[in-house]
């Protein structure tokens, strides 16, 4: 239908995209993590030396598994606010569901930066929060963990990421055709049973693709933790961060990437994996 | 058996206990009457058809019988328990739905198992339930496929197997067949009407098909925007319709406007002698009810007319005509096929075939 001159015309710029803001970054990430850094010089000198670091030094992989901790606890937390939220919209929420859907989208206008400021001011000892708890006599002093901890960083990656859980669950939940409730009811199964048994088995592959969203998008985040982290709550991110500002290490910087890089890939080759098995027609 | 099941099916007013009672139901959509004051018994193990044009509201009744939907008035008894009020996973009722419904997720044999799964019955009994109801519907080789991998044919069997294995007092079935193709509907038809005198169970069919509602149903309920029309067996709303629309819908007729004076039915070039009262007047004449006039002489209780063919429909084993009896007038005559026709033909037809219809 389309001339093959066509086809290829159409194909260059998106190749183009992907090979010089995708492929070449990352082939240079992959190169540098391989090279070493002599009296803050770069030397192309292949060696495994920045990949043995890692792993003998434990604040690495500390840093790593604590990354993956405050993930894992965004994931939790936005699957428990942004399922039943998504159920609610899509099954119950009858006139009101259009608004409501708007209402959960529109923080997705304002910017990280000025949502992450925003829980500054709420969580700081001389906050919003702080001050409320004490107005209310259920504190005498300001609550330290509030704050610059990683309870604040899961805090505010909740938050931002919710809506991100939420839309994916709720189109999966969108898709479920409505007769199927029905039937369930008339087999005999109440509320509880047709959830169990029909609706959440039909809408994993949503809760499996709000997971990842969550997951990836957290274990690659340095502002949460730069603004309300402090330094309990630092993550890997902000390693590599500092590695390739002011340590001057980008080689060692590049291989904690490859390792983010790889633990990213697997997870989503496994949800892919896990999505397929629990789509149906 | 037969022979009972048969003559069962003539009379217009079922011989078993009353299964089902609607009593006044009405339902409104806001501002819309979807259903006026509806009242009707099923009786226990009839097949009863809800016949209807989309937005006559059949599919909304059946919906208030499932429990799908509440009624805006009235009440609805089974077995002498109310049942409206009781949600729809506690109703004795099941549904074969338009397209099925079966869950993407289950395999047919998981499919079938819902019912019972959910009502935690024995593993054992499941089992043989389950294989019972599969083997009913010719489905057990199948039993661990997937829906999407069944034709519409093999998922509507699975669908009715779904149903019946938990041994519903009344199957409400909503327009089964209609996403079917014709051959298939047809065989469908047949093992329908066949399962339902098997197994005795009272069916609650809707369709918007009144060949379907004719060839399947004990009885038929005619709606028609949200009012019951007609309620009577297929031989009865067929051969004696209450009104020009019940005429128009079961089958083809022939409404024939006009008046009766002095004892004479006159609608336009045909007239006819007519003891009911005086007035305006509609008949309704079915096309088979017309033939060929034979000879001159026009035996009693017979009226005659004149017409030229316009236009011949053959189908097969009949043909139908339709002739032009002076002015406008066109009639249709459906006869045995006998080849091309032409020109003008003299037509008779028995004067009690001729049925007074309501508006």
């Amino acid at each position: 239908m389309y001339s093959r001159t066509y086809k290829t015309l159409v194909s260059i710029p998106p190749l183009l995209w992907v090979g010089v803001f995708l492929l070449l970054p990352y082939a240079l990430m992959f190169a540098h993590s391989f090279w070493a850094v002599h009296e803050g010089v770069l030397v192309h000198q292949w060696n495994l030396h920045n990949y043995a670091t890692l792993f003998s030094k434990p604040v690495y992989v500390e840093v790593l598994l604590r990354t993956m901790r405050i993930a894992a606890s965004v994931t939790l937390c936005s699957l428990l606010l942004g399922y039943p939220l998504a159920y609610y919209l899509s099954f119950h929420a009858g006139a009101r569901k259009e608004l409501l859907y708007q209402l959960v989208i529109v923080p997705l206008w304002v910017s990280y930066l000025v949502r992450g400021y925003a829980w500054k001011t709420i969580l700081g000892s001389e906050g919003v929060l702080n001050g409320f708890l004490q107005y209310l006599h259920v504190t005498h002093e300001p609550v330290a963990f509030l704050l610059y901890s990683p309870f604040a960083v899961v805090l505010m990656l909740t938050h931002i990421y919710t809506p991100f859980v939420f839309l994916p669950i709720y189109a999966a939940l969108e898709h479920i055709p409505r007769p199927l409730v029905e039937a369930s009811h008339d087999l005999g199964a109440g509320a509880a049973q047709t959830f169990l048994r029909v609706i959440l088995p039909l809408s994993i592959p949503g809760l499996l693709a709000g997971a990842t969203f969550a997951f990836v998008l957290s274990l690659g985040d340095f502002l949460a933790p730069l603004l309300v982290g402090g330094a309990s709550g630092t993550m890997i991110a902000n390693v590599v961060q500092s590695l390739f500002g002011a340590a001057l290490d980008w080689p060692l910087g590049a291989a904690i990437s490859v390792c983010i890089l790889l633990v990213i890939i697997s997870l989503l080759f496994l949800t892919e994996r896990l999505e397929k098995r629990w789509s149906f027609k | 058996m037969n022979s009972s099941a048969a003559s069962s099916a003539e009379t217009a007013s079922p011989a078993g206990g009353v299964l089902l009672e609607v009593r006044g139901v009405a339902k409104n959509f806001g501002a819309r009457n979807v259903l006026k004051n509806i009242s009707l018994n099923i009786a226990s193990g009839e097949f009863l058809t809800l016949l209807g044009e989309s937005g006559s509201g059949k599919t909304t009744l059946l919906r208030l019988v499932a429990g799908f939907e509440q009624p805006t008035a009235g009440e609805i008894w089974m077995s002498g328990e109310r049942l409206d009020t009781l949600p729809p996973y506690k109703r004795r009722v099941n549904t074969v739905f338009q397209h099925y419904a079966l869950f993407p997720h289950l395999s047919v044999r998981e499919n079938v198992a819902y019912g019972l799964r959910v009502k935690k019955t024995s593993a054992t009994e499941i089992g043989g339930r389950v294989d019972e109801a599969l083997q009913m519907v010719k489905m057990q080789e199948f039993a661990n496929s997937q829906p999407s991998k069944l034709s519409g044919g093999q998922q509507q069997r699975v669908a009715l197997a779904r149903a019946l294995v938990n041994r519903p007092l009344l199957l409400l079935l909503d327009e089964p067949l209609s996403a079917l193709d014709a051959n298939l509907r047809k065989q469908m038809q047949s093992e329908l009407k066949a399962l339902q005198r098997g197994l005795g169970i009272t069916f609650l069919f809707v369709t918007h098909d009144q060949e379907e509602a004719m060839a399947l149903s004990d009885r038929i309920a005619l709606l028609r925007n949200g009012s019951l029309e007609q309620v009577a067996s297929p031989r009865e709303i067929y051969a004696h319709p209450a009104t020009a629309y019940t005429a128009q819908f079961i089958g083809q007729t022939n409404l024939l406007r006009g008046e009766i004076i002095d004892g004479t039915a006159r609608c336009g070039a045909l007239q006819w002698p007519s003891e009911g009262p005086g007035g305006p007047a509609i008949f309704s004449l079915r096309p088979e009810a017309i033939r060929f006039a034979s000879d001159d002489v026009t035996p009693h209780g017979t009226a005659r007319f004149r017409a030229s063919l316009e236009q011949q429909f053959f189908s097969g084993a009949s043909e139908l005509l339709e002739v032009n009896c002076g002015g406008s007038q066109l009639l249709r005559v459906r006869i045995s096929a006998r080849g091309p026709l032409s020109g003008e033909h003299e037509f008779v037809f028995s004067i009690a075939d001729a049925i007074r219809v309501q508006e």
